[in-house]
């Protein structure tokens, strides 16, 4: 049976400048009815229409799970990305009709924590926005460490601390100030678990230094959406489908099949869910793996690809699609 | 038009009957003259008018007196109902989709009112107005999920998704085919289906827990399960097995009709929008062998699945003592013609 | 008798050890000399954060070789009743990096996870290694009484008296195995007890 999410048809409720890179977007239901109840953690794939091309990106909600009048995501403006970014910051304006996905959480809270560590890096902290809000709600124990470049761009930090206060540490790159990982991790009572959201090299860093510090795996939960890399055109044949595509340099394997009116299945579009799972009939040439799914075997062997994140170099691609 | 609820037991002197409405919506689990264990998952979506399907979560004439059987059932063993501390959240998860359903469905007979965090349950058939706040366990007379599976027919799984597996961390469980939520209260997908012989090896479990961890919220699945019981009787737990394990030693040629009953079991499965949990309640139907073989192409077709079914499935059935008798007695209604296709009588 | 073993039943390991500053050992009788096999394997002042609880049992056997790994503390409990209130302090101050390694029967292996699990302690993350007599926890189904150091198949519950099939079945929540009514259907049927678990 067929996979992935229903959709929602929504409203752009208001645009709001937080501040020189980052811009929240509310959105309500077209028809005015509640919007479906979600967990903290969860995100929702936005469908983006400009002209001819369509994009889809994943946000984390950053409301509270408790108010589903609204929904509401942060998006960081890239200028060097392929224009997801640049498009909700220039083209979306309120009243404008979108769709976007039922949210999905594949970054969801561990609720038998006896506390919840939350390490946040940049715009990482909008999954923990909403994951703050569902635990104070409930009396949960947590307390969050965020580190951002500087103060004026320590989105949402103001509101942080004004709700939980002493909860909140941040931390500024430009007042050289560091979190002392290695005392933190070291002094956190039996049951805690830890959750990262922030740039890649943070979370390695953080799962790296939990390990060596005897940090079991099921306790350390991390959210890293890979954001599709541009990259040299490739052609790709897809056996099932007796079509042969080519893959832009802007664009993701993903994209240049729906483009060619193949749908693989997808929750995440950022290389976490599986979804878009697909095997390798035959290639001659590399491999750009940039999914956190497959295994590092399945990477080695060729057989597998995540057509969401990853591309393709050299002189033939055929695929069971 | 509401449901005319029966008044009948399902212990003791067994007074459990279907209606003629009833016979024919049976979910008769078989759509071929043979049974092998399969991933038989499919979207639960609405199904015809008159069927099991009509709507998501299904009530039907004999809701009081499962109900009635279950609060017996829990004054005898609480420990039937049991949710581990983290799972409480999922427990309101329930109880929202059960109110919701149930009053959607049947709004004759349950109603729904809620404003903000304030709500209103009317349950008729039960005689229940209750009004809570939403959240707040100290405004119910249970915890959220006990609460609303004393109201609500079948059991009830919750499965916290962590590590990529699911647990078995809360349930009301009182009218299972023969295994214990209170020892099984904690394990993973693989640990408590590990009792259940030959679908680990053909990769059944690894398949479904695949399938079962990315439900989506809107979007639940459903399949169907069954087994054999002797007598109407729907608290079939090991922890009573030494009191009920008797009758199936009671089977003989006169009473067949009467003794043997068809449960089937509609699984589905749901993702829970706050707790992020999955829940999976399992209704069970039951139908005794005199009124199955009303329609005769379910008749004909038992007869086969009995007869043929593998031994080791047999056993963990529970069916060996009685199969003979069971498949003797289907012979003779069973001419050997062929079978339409499909589950539904013709 | 199931001869075949099941997924819920526990497979125990080989101690390593493991990264980090903290360590905790509990063991009874033989699981002393898995503690000390592992030793070997350990880097220089490893057991300098180790504690090791120890059960000797009626033989009283291991102590001094477990002394001579110099462990930060050693402590030694005459049955697991009487270490339990200690173990849930140690559990209720101890930190996150703490490794926790399981020795000796399965009794002591089972019931010695089941502390630490409430303690928040993920059972994928204790190391375990089986040592000594194969006798099991049982749990009966229908009464919920627990039968200790069950050697035979079936066994009689102490509790209730059924006469159980011992399952291979086993709860980490309840650090037992399941036992079910053997002859439910028929009491008149009684199958031979016969030593399955020494």
């Amino acid at each position: 049976m067929s996979t992935g999410t229903t959709k929602l048809d929504v409203v752009v409720s208001d645009v709001v400048p937080v501040n020189e890179l980052v811009t929240r977007f509310h959105f309500r239901r077209r028809d005015g009815g509640l919007l479906p109840t979600f967990s903290g953690g969860a995100h929702v794939v936005v469908e983006m229409r400009d002209r001819d091309r369509t994009r889809l990106n994943p946000y984390s909600l950053m409301g509270s799970p408790l108010d589903t009048r609204e929904y509401t995501i942060s998006v960081r403006r890239d200028d060097v990305g392929r224009g997801g970014s640049l498009f909700m910051h220039r083209q979306v304006k309120p009243g404008l009709e979108m769709v976007i996905s039922y949210p999905v959480n594949l970054f969801s809270l561990d609720l038998r924590a006896k506390k919840h560590l939350m390490l946040a890096g940049g715009i990482g902290i909008t999954p923990f926005m909403a994951q703050t809000s569902q635990l104070a709600a409930a009396g949960g124990n947590f307390e969050l460490h965020y580190t951002c470049r500087t103060a004026s761009l320590g989105t949402y930090a103001d509101v942080l601390q004004q709700r939980y206060g002493s909860r909140v540490h941040l931390y500024h790159d430009d007042r050289e100030e560091r979190i002392d990982l290695d005392r933190l991790l070291s002094s956190q009572p039996l049951g805690t678990h830890l959750y990262v959201c922030g740039p890649a090299g943070m979370i390695n860093w953080v799962r790296d230094r939990a390990a060596s510090l005897g940090w079991p795996s099921e306790t350390v939960h991390f959210e890293h959406f890979a954001a599709p890399q541009p990259g040299a055109p490739f052609d790709v044949a897809l056996a099932l489908s007796h079509k042969t595509i080519r893959v832009g340099e802007q664009q993701s394997l993903l994209e240049a099949m729906e483009a060619a009116g193949v749908d693989p299945p997808y929750l995440c579009r950022g290389g976490v869910c599986g979804q878009c799972e697909t095997n390798v009939i035959s290639s001659d040439g590399k491999f750009i793996h940039n999914d956190h799914w497959l295994s590092e075997e399945d990477h080695r062997s060729g057989c597998k690809i995540m057509p969401c994140v990853s591309r393709f170099e050299g002189k033939s691609l055929v695929l069971e699609r | 038009m509401g449901i005319t609820f029966r008044k009948e037991t399902f212990r003791d002197d067994y007074t459990f009957r279907n209606s003629p409405e009833h016979i024919r919506r049976f979910p008769f689990p078989f759509n071929e003259d043979a049974y092998m264990y399969a991933v038989n998952i499919e979207p639960h979506v609405v199904g015809p008018k008159g069927s099991v399907l009509e709507n998501l979560i299904d009530v039907d004439e004999h809701y009081v007196a499962e109900m009635q059987d279950r609060a017996l059932v829990l004054a005898e063993d609480p420990l039937r109902c049991q949710s581990l501390p983290h799972m409480t959240l999922a427990g309101w998860d329930l109880l929202e989709l059960l109110m919701e359903q149930q009053a959607l469905g049947y709004p004759e007979h349950f109603t729904l009112e809620r404003d903000g965090d304030r709500w209103r349950w009317i349950n008729r058939p039960l005689g229940i107005d209750d009004t809570f706040t939403f959240g707040d366990t100290s405004t119910l007379p249970y915890g959220p999920m006990e609460y609303i599976t004393r109201q609500s027919q079948g059991d009830f799984c919750i499965l916290d998704q962590r590590d990529g597996n699911l647990w078995m961390d809360a349930g009301m469980v009182t009218t299972q085919a023969d295994w214990s939520l209170d020892f099984d209260i904690g394990m993973n997908f693989f640990e408590w289906h590990a009792p259940v012989p030959l679908a680990h090896e053909k990769g059944i479990f690894t398949r479904a827990l695949k399938f079962l961890t990315n439900i989506q919220q809107g979007k639940p699945a459903r399949r169907l399960n069954w087994t054999m019981t002797i007598n109407p009787r729907l608290d079939t737990s090991p922890e009573n097995y030494h009191k009920w394990g008797p009758d199936r030693a009671t089977v003989t040629p006169e009473n067949v009709g009467e003794k043997v009953h068809l449960r089937v079991e509609l699984q589905s499965f749901w993702r829970l929008p706050r707790s992020n949990a999955i829940v999976f309640p399992i209704r069970c139907y039951l139908i005794k062998m005199d009124e199955l073989v009303t329609q005769p192409k379910w008749a004909r077709r038992l007869h086969r699945v009995i007869r043929d079914l593998p031994e080791e499935l047999a056993t963990y059935k529970g069916l060996t003592r009685y199969r003979p008798t069971l498949v003797e007695w289907l012979s003779k209604l069973d001419d050997g013609s062929p079978t339409s296709p499909g589950f539904g009588p013709d | 008798m199931a001869a075949k073993t099941i997924i819920s039943r526990p497979i125990y390991g080989t101690l390593s050890p493991q990264p980090g500053k903290h360590h905790l050992f509990i063991a009874d009788a033989e699981g002393a000399l898995a503690i000390i096999d592992m030793a070997g394997k350990a880097p220089p002042g490893f057991f300098d954060g180790a504690e090791i609880d120890f059960i000797p049992g009626p033989e009283g056997k291991h102590i001094a070789a477990l002394e001579a790994l110099k462990p930060a503390q050693l402590h030694l409990s005459p049955s697991f009743a009487s270490l339990l209130p200690r173990l849930k302090q140690t559990l209720t101050n101890a930190h996150m990096g703490l490794r926790i390694y399981l020795a000796g029967t399965e009794g002591l292996i089972g019931q010695a996870m089941q502390v630490a699990l409430e303690a928040g302690v993920d059972h994928t993350f204790m190391q375990t290694e089986h040592r000594g007599s194969l006798a099991r926890r049982m749990q009966c189904v229908h009464c919920k009484g627990i039968t200790e150091n069950v050697t035979t198949q079936p066994a009689l519950c102490s509790h209730c008296g059924l006469l159980l099939l011992v399952r291979d079945h086993y709860s980490r929540r309840l650090a037992a195995f399941q036992g079910v009514c053997i002859n439910a259907e028929d009491r008149s049927e009684i199958p031979p007890m016969e030593e399955a678990f020494p």
